[in-house]
């Protein structure tokens, strides 16, 4: 990926190792990684090939990442070891909704949470780490369209959420600080309980759970106040767009770690359609395909 | 924060768990299932750190639905709640530890009703009741009172309903609904959601 080059991953040792043309076939223990991205539960196997991602994402950097590395490196690992300290201290946060109801799925969040698209029936609110959610955002869309090109049908909103929760699963217990909600449409072969409106929520702790309204973010209590009163299944289309506009807004007031405008998506079975709301008068519209 | 509460009778095993799936103060969800069904009579109620616990107890469930395909039969509820506490005592004192409690209830064909209380620092107990959680410490004692070997499916669940009306009433936390789950020599029977008066 060309994010490996600008995070300078083929300058790290243990880069060679991983790729098909490396002649370093090494059977140390690594992440194995399948087509059907059965990724290893914490438990290290011998490596047989790669799916295309390099190993060392896999692997989370330790303060001593000398003796997870057993093999002898060319050059001296020193600089990788080392923890690197925070330049000053980060402060994020953000207000994210979404909620299910008769018209699809709305997502809406404040501009400094960030909403994206990852195919026509999926769109992502991200809160907890910007760096984290844009990487595993771009992986996770990766993942689902090689999915797609090898199974020749799109990946079940569940199934996107499983395979999320399972690529981060590696990462407890580190600093990745990835929260996501995924809104989506599933569009179901026959009309089972799988196709229609769909909302999980995917964190970086393992949480996954699925759901008719989720809020994340420093701004979600106030959130939820106003969303909890005022939601229904039956709202219509406007209703719905207002509700979580008030809902986002009374939680941009009043946290302090929220704020700017607010960004809206809406899907349906036909696809997403974006507002973004930063006029007074009305909205910058954006739609799929 | 999280109740599990097991009882077992003389020909069952009732168990219930709470239904709040909390992140920090919130409850971002109300109808939360924690009871995962390994086989056809046995259910593996699992309660703990937030990501931990799926993925600790759907392991299990997948390796002894595998045992059931390579074997042809199931494992009993005494051999799997050896192979859970066996899966956690090997992660125990590694890098990466599950930080799960859990309840195993089953039934077996030849031994009967069993109830079997697992902790995070992988214990293991077979016992006629058991609870998890902060609430333990406002049941057990009720448990105690009452409990009967020979008690009778409705005893039971009056003996469940009196421990979950003191949650309400000395708990600082709410727990608004519990799922209740009956395992006999049938199978496991869903039984009514139990809910506070206050809504």
């Amino acid at each position: 990926m060309a994010l490996e080059d600008i995070c300078g991953f083929t300058d790290t040792p243990v880069h060679a190792k991983w790729f098909p043309t490396s002649l370093f076939e090494d059977s140390i223990s690594s992440i194995h990684l399948t087509d059907n991205c059965t990724f290893g539960l914490r438990k290290p196997k011998k490596s047989e090939g790669n799916g295309g991602i390099p190993m060392d994402f896999f692997i989370p950097t330790l303060p001593n990442s000398a003796s997870f590395n057993h093999r002898p490196l060319p050059s001296p690992p020193a600089k990788y070891s080392a923890m690197v300290r925070r330049p000053f201290p980060l402060s994020h946060g953000t207000t994210t909704l979404g909620f299910v109801f008769q018209g699809g799925v709305i997502a809406a969040a404040d501009t400094r949470a960030s909403i994206t698209p990852i195919h026509s029936h999926l769109v992502v609110t991200s809160s907890g780490s910007g760096a984290d959610c844009m990487l595993w955002e771009r992986i996770l869309a990766r993942e689902i369209r090689l999915y797609q090109l090898r199974h020749r049908r799109r990946l079940s909103i569940c199934g996107t959420a499983k395979l999320l929760s399972f690529m981060l699963h590696p990462f407890k217990g580190t600093e990745v600080c990835v929260a996501l909600t995924l809104c989506g449409w599933d569009k179901g072969v026959t009309a089972s309980t799988n196709s229609g409106p769909k909302l999980i929520y995917v964190c970086s702790d393992g949480a996954r759970l699925q759901g008719d309204v989720f809020s994340v973010g420093s701004g979600s209590p106030y959130a939820y106040g106003v969303l909890d009163r005022e939601l229904r299944w039956c709202l219509s289309k406007e209703e719905a767009i207002s509700l979580a506009r008030e809902a986002v807004f009374r939680a941009t007031h009043r946290d302090a770690y929220s704020g700017n405008n607010v960004d809206l998506f809406h899907i349906t079975a036909q696809g997403w359609i974006g507002y973004m709301y930063y006029y007074r008068t009305g909205a910058l519209f954006l739609c799929c395909l | 924060m999280e109740y599990l509460i097991g009882i077992q009778g003389p020909d069952f095993v009732l168990v219930a768990a709470d239904n709040v799936a909390a992140s920090s103060i919130l409850q971002m969800k109300h109808d939360y299932d924690k009871m995962f069904k390994l086989s056809e009579k046995i259910l593996l109620l699992c309660v703990g750190e937030a990501g931990d616990t799926v993925q600790f107890a759907e392991y299990i469930q997948k390796n002894v639905q595998l045992y059931k395909m390579r074997n042809g039969y199931e494992l009993s509820p005494s051999a799997a709640a050896n192979f859970t506490r066996k899966n956690l005592a090997d992660y125990l004192r590694s890098r990466t530890p599950y930080h799960v409690n859990l309840l195993l209830a089953g039934y077996d064909d030849a031994d009967g009703p069993g109830l079997y209380y697992m902790d995070h620092l992988s214990s293991l107990a077979k016992a006629p009741f058991a609870a998890h959680g902060y609430g333990a410490f406002l049941t057990l004692s009720i448990l105690d009172q009452h409990y009967r070997p020979d008690l009778t499916r409705e005893e039971a669940v009056d003996l469940l309903k009196k421990c979950i009306e003191e949650l309400n009433k000395r708990f600082i936390l709410n727990l608004p609904s519990f799922t209740v789950r009956l395992i006999d020599k049938e199978g496991i029977h869903d039984l009514e959601t139990l809910t506070s008066g206050a809504k």
